[in-house]
C-alpha cells in the first residue's frame, strides 16, 4: 500500500474505534438523566441505583471516547495537513468551536455529576448530567457539520489571493440539509447501540436483582424507539444524498443505468455488482425521490456527467463495498429492533424471558454497534474519490512529505493501544455490571475528605 | 486582530500546561509518594474530578491553533508525527488509567493502573518539553513549508537533540514541583507531608530548570520564572501552599510564554532557510474566521472560566490520605 491507502487506513481505523464509543456515551448520557429524573419524581431507590450504575458505565465510556476523540483532532494536522491547510477556515473554527461550547461543558459536568453527589444541592446535582447529556447532543450537531460540509460543500467561496476556501456563513455551515438530515439520524442510531447495551446487562444480571428488569426493558424500548426513529430518518437522509451525491445513491444500489421505477435489490451477485439480484421492484425510486416510476440516475451516466464536468478519472467508489455497507447497515439494525421487540413481547405484564433469548441477548449490543459502523463506511468510502465532495480530491488532502514508515508506525501504534483498550474496557464493564446494585455508590472514600482548601 | 488571535492561541497553551502540568505532575508523584493502595488512591483522587476538564483545555489549544492559525498546525502536527502520535497514544493510556483504576477489582489491578499512570505521565512530561524546545528551535522546514527527510527519521529528528533534552529536563521538574505543590494543597495526613517535604527541594530544581529555559528562549520571561519557581520552594518550607501552589502555577505560565513569543513574529522558525519560516501573518487564517472565533471566544469563554471555578470551589476539601478508622 502507499502512503496515501495507509493514511486513509489509519483514518478509518481510529475513526470507527472512536465510533464505538461515541453513541455509547449520547445515549448512556440520556438515560443516566432519564433515569434521575425518574428517581427525583418517583423516589424509588431502583432508579437511584441504576442512575449511579449507568453513570459509572457512562465514565469509563467518556473517557475512552475523550481519548480517542483527542486523536480525531489531531489527525488532520497529522495526516492530513494539505486538507487542514485549505479548509482551514472552516473546519478550524468548527472543531474550536465544538471543544469550547460543547466539550468543556460534558467534560467539567460530568465530573461535577459523578463525584458531586454529596456535595451539590440535588436539583443543581441532576441539572448536572441533563447538562452532559445536551452537551453531547451539541458536540454531535457540531461535527456532523464538519462532516456533512465533505459529503456537500456550503458556505464557502474560494479565495483567488490565497488559493483555500474561505468560510462565509456559520450558520449555513451548520445549518447544512446534509446536517439537518444526518444528526437525527446518527442520533437515532447512538440510541439505539447505549440501549441495547442496557438491554444486554440488564438480562445478564436479571437473576442477581429484579431491578435489573427496569434496565432490560428501558433498553429494549430504547432500540426500538432508536430504531424506528434511525428508519425514518434514514429515508429523508437517502433522499437528501440522492440529491447532492447523486454518485453515492446509485452506488449504494449497484445501478449502472439510468432508471425509472427502479427495483431495490436486496441481495446480488456478480462483479461488478449485480448479475442476479433478488429485486423489490420499484423500491428504489420510492427510496429516493418518493416516487414509484421516478428516475434514479445510474453509474455509467454519472461518471459521464462527471468527468465532462471535473475533467478525466474516475469518479465511481467501490461499488461491493457501498452495496454491501448499506444492506448490512439496515440490517443489522432492523435485527436489533425485532430482537428488542420480541423480547419486550415475552416479557410483557411481568412475564419471564425463555431461556434461549436471556443466553443469547448480551450479544445484541454488537447489532447496532455493526449498524453504525456500517453506516459511517458506506457514507465515507461512497464518497470517494472526493475528500470535499465537487472541490477536492482526497488524494490532494494528504500532509505532503509524509512517509509511509511513519504512518506504518502509528497504524501499528493505534491498533495496539486501541486493542488493549478495548479489552479492559470490556472487562471493566463485566467487573461494574457484576458488583451489586445497592453497592453502586460512585466514591464512597470521598466521604472521608476533610476540611476546605481553596 | 492576529496579535489578538496569537495571545488567545497562547494563553490557552498556558492554560493546558498548568493545569494539566500540575496532574500530570501528580501523575507522576502519586504512585511514587503514595506509600500504599489507600495514599496512592488519595493522590488519584486529588486530580479526579479535574483532569477531564483540564485535558480539554488541549483541545481548545489544538483548535484555536487551527482555526487562528491553520499552516502553523498543520506544519508542527504533520512535521512532528511521530512523536505527536507518541503523545496522544501516551494521553489515551493515561487518560483511561487514571478512569478506570477505582472502578476494578482487587489491589493487583489497581497497582497496575498506577504503574500505567505514573508511566505514561512521565512520557508525556518529557515529551513536551521536549516539543516545547522543537517549537522554539524551529524545524527543517523547506521552501513548500514541509520537514524534509524520509522514513522515521523524518520527524523524529528533531527530538532528539540536545536541546530537546534539556526542554524535557525542564518540562519535568517543573511538572514535579506543580505536582508536588498541588498534593500538599489538596491532601492531608502522611501524603501532604511529603509533598511538602518534596517541594521544598524541587523549588531550586524548578528554578533550575526555568534557567534552561531561559538559555533556550533567550527570554528575560524565564529569569522571572526561575525567580518564582524558587520563591515557591520557599513558600512551600514555610507551609504556605496555597501561595506555593500559586507562585509555580505563575512560573510555568512565564515560561510557556517565554517559549512562544522567543521568536517574535516568527511562530515557526526554519532551521533550512530563515526565508522559509511561517510568522504569525503568513500562518493566520482569513479575517472572517478570526472574527468568527472572537465572537465564539467572547460568548462562550468567559462561561467556560466561569463553571471549572464552579467544580474547584465544588472540591475544595482536603483528600484525606492518613487511614480513618471506621
Amino acid at each position: 500500500m502507499d502512503v496515501l491507502d495507509l493514511t486513509r487506513l489509519q483514518f478509518a481505523v481510529v475513526t470507527i474505534y472512536h465510533y464505538f464509543f461515541v453513541p455509547l456515551s449520547i445515549s448512556l448520557a440520556a438515560s443516566a438523566a432519564g433515569l434521575q429524573i425518574a428517581w427525583l419524581r418517583t423516589r424509588r431507590a431502583e432508579y437511584l441505583h441504576l442512575t449511579k450504575f449507568v453513570g459509572k458505565l457512562l465514565i469509563v465510556t467518556f473517557a475512552v471516547g475523550v481519548v480517542t476523540g483527542l486523536v480525531q483532532e489531531f489527525q488532520f494536522g497529522l495526516g492530513w495537513s494539505a486538507f487542514a491547510n485549505f479548509y482551514g477556515d472552516v473546519f478550524g473554527p468548527t472543531l474550536a468551536i465544538e471543544g469550547m461550547l460543547a466539550f468543556f461543558l460534558e467534560a467539567t459536568f460530568l465530573a461535577l455529576w459523578y463525584f458531586g453527589w454529596d456535595r451539590l444541592p440535588r436539583l443543581v446535582h441532576t441539572a448536572c448530567i441533563v447538562i452532559v447529556a445536551a452537551g453531547t447532543l451539541l458536540s454531535a450537531f457540531i461535527i456532523l457539520a464538519a462532516n456533512s460540509f465533505m459529503q456537500n460543500p456550503v458556505a464557502y467561496a474560494l479565495d483567488p489571493a490565497t488559493g483555500r476556501a474561505r468560510l462565509t456563513s456559520f450558520t449555513e455551515l451548520m445549518l447544512n440539509k446534509v446536517n439537518l438530515a444526518a444528526f437525527p439520524h446518527t442520533m437515532a442510531g447512538a440510541l439505539m447501540v447505549g440501549g441495547a447495551l442496557l438491554l444486554a446487562l440488564g438480562v445478564w444480571r436479571l437473576a442477581a436483582d429484579p431491578a435489573y428488569r427496569i434496565l432490560a426493558r428501558l433498553g429494549a424500548w430504547l432500540t426500538l424507539a432508536g430504531g424506528g426513529f434511525t428508519a425514518l430518518t434514514g429515508d429523508h437522509l437517502g433522499k437528501v444524498i440522492t440529491e447532492v451525491q447523486p454518485m453515492k445513491m446509485a452506488a449504494a444500489e449497484a445501478l449502472y443505468e439510468t432508471t425509472s421505477g427502479a427495483p431495490f435489490a436486496v441481495f446480488a451477485t456478480g462483479k461488478p455488482l449485480p448479475e442476479f439480484a433478488l429485486e423489490i421492484p420499484w423500491l428504489l425510486s420510492i427510496l429516493a425521490k418518493g416516487d414509484p416510476g421516478a428516475t434514479v440516475q445510474g453509474i455509467d451516466d454519472l461518471q459521464a456527467q462527471y468527468a465532462a464536468e471535473f475533467g478525466p478519472g474516475s469518479y465511481v467508489p467501490m461499488i461491493p463495498v457501498a452495496f454491501w455497507t448499506f444492506r448490512l447497515m439496515i440490517g443489522a439494525g432492523m435485527l436489533a429492533m425485532a430482537v428488542a421487540a420480541f423480547y419486550l413481547w415475552r416479557t410483557r405484564k411481568a412475564r419471564q424471558a425463555p431461556h434461549w433469548l436471556t443466553r443469547w441477548l448480551p450479544l445484541i449490543p454488537l447489532l447496532p454497534a455493526a449498524a453504525n459502523t456500517f453506516g459511517w463506511i458506506f457514507t465515507e468510502t461512497a464518497r470517494q474519490p472526493w475528500i470535499a465532495f465537487g472541490i477536492s480530491k482526497t488524494a490532494d488532502g494528504i500532509s505532503p512529505g509524509l512517509t509511509s514508515t511513519e504512518v506504518l508506525f502509528s497504524l501499528a501504534g493505534f491498533t495496539l493501544v486501541y486493542g488493549v483498550l478495548a479489552v479492559v474496557w470490556l472487562r471493566l464493564v463485566r467487573h461494574l455490571a457484576r458488583q451489586p446494585l445497592a453497592a453502586s455508590s460512585p466514591s464512597p472514600a470521598d466521604k472521608s475528605d476533610l476540611a476546605p482548601v481553596y | 486582530m492576529i496579535t489578538l488571535w496569537f495571545s488567545v492561541v497562547v494563553l490557552a497553551w498556558v492554560l493546558f500546561f498548568v493545569l494539566e502540568g500540575f496532574d500530570f505532575g501528580v501523575g507522576v508523584l502519586g504512585p511514587l509518594l503514595g506509600r500504599d493502595d489507600h495514599e496512592r488512591g488519595a493522590a488519584v483522587r486529588t486530580i479526579g474530578p479535574f483532569w477531564d476538564g483540564n485535558e480539554v483545555w488541549l483541545v481548545a489549544a489544538i483548535g484555536v491553533t487551527f482555526a487562528a492559525f491553520p499552516a502553523w498546525y498543520g506544519a508542527l502536527l504533520s512535521g512532528l508525527y511521530v512523536p505527536m502520535v507518541v503523545l496522544l497514544l501516551l494521553l489515551a493510556v493515561r487518560g483511561v488509567a487514571l478512569e478506570f483504576r477505582g472502578k476494578g477489582d482487587g489491589e493487583r489491578y489497581r497497582r497496575r493502573a498506577d504503574v500505567a499512570l505514573a508511566a505514561s505521565s512521565l512520557g508525556i512530561v518529557l515529551l513536551w518539553g521536549a516539543l516545547l524546545a522543537v517549537f522554539v528551535r524551529g524545524l527543517a522546514l523547506g521552501a513548500d513549508g514541509q520537514v524534509t527527510g524520509a522514513g522515521l527519521a523524518r520527524s523524529l529528528d528533531p527530538v532528539l537533540t540536545g536541546e530537546a533534552l534539556l526542554g524535557a529536563l525542564g518540562a519535568l521538574l517543573a511538572a514535579l514541583l506543580l505536582g508536588a505543590t498541588f498534593l500538599s494543597l489538596r491532601t492531608s495526613g502522611p501524603l501532604r507531608r511529603r509533598a511538602r517535604m518534596l517541594a521544598r527541594w524541587l523549588g531550586t530544581g524548578g528554578a533550575v530548570a526555568l534557567l534552561l529555559t531561559g538559555v533556550l528562549t533567550s527570554s528575560p520571561l524565564a529569569l522571572v520564572a526561575a525567580v518564582l519557581s524558587f520563591a515557591a520552594g520557599l513558600l512551600a518550607r514555610a507551609g504556605r501552599e496555597a501561595l506555593a501552589f500559586a507562585t509555580t502555577a505563575l512560573a510555568v505560565a512565564g515560561a510557556v510564554v517565554a517559549v512562544f513569543t522567543a521568536r517574535g513574529a516568527v511562530v515557526l522558525h526554519s532551521t533550512v532557510d530563515p526565508a522559509f519560516s511561517l510568522t504569525r501573518a503568513s500562518a493566520a487564517a482569513t479575517p472572517q474566521a478570526l472574527e468568527l472565533i472572537t465572537w465564539a471566544g467572547v460568548l462562550i469563554l468567559p462561561g467556560v472560566l466561569a463553571y471549572q471555578a464552579f467544580s474547584y470551589w465544588v472540591f475544595r476539601r482536603r483528600v484525606a490520605s492518613e487511614r480513618v478508622p471506621s
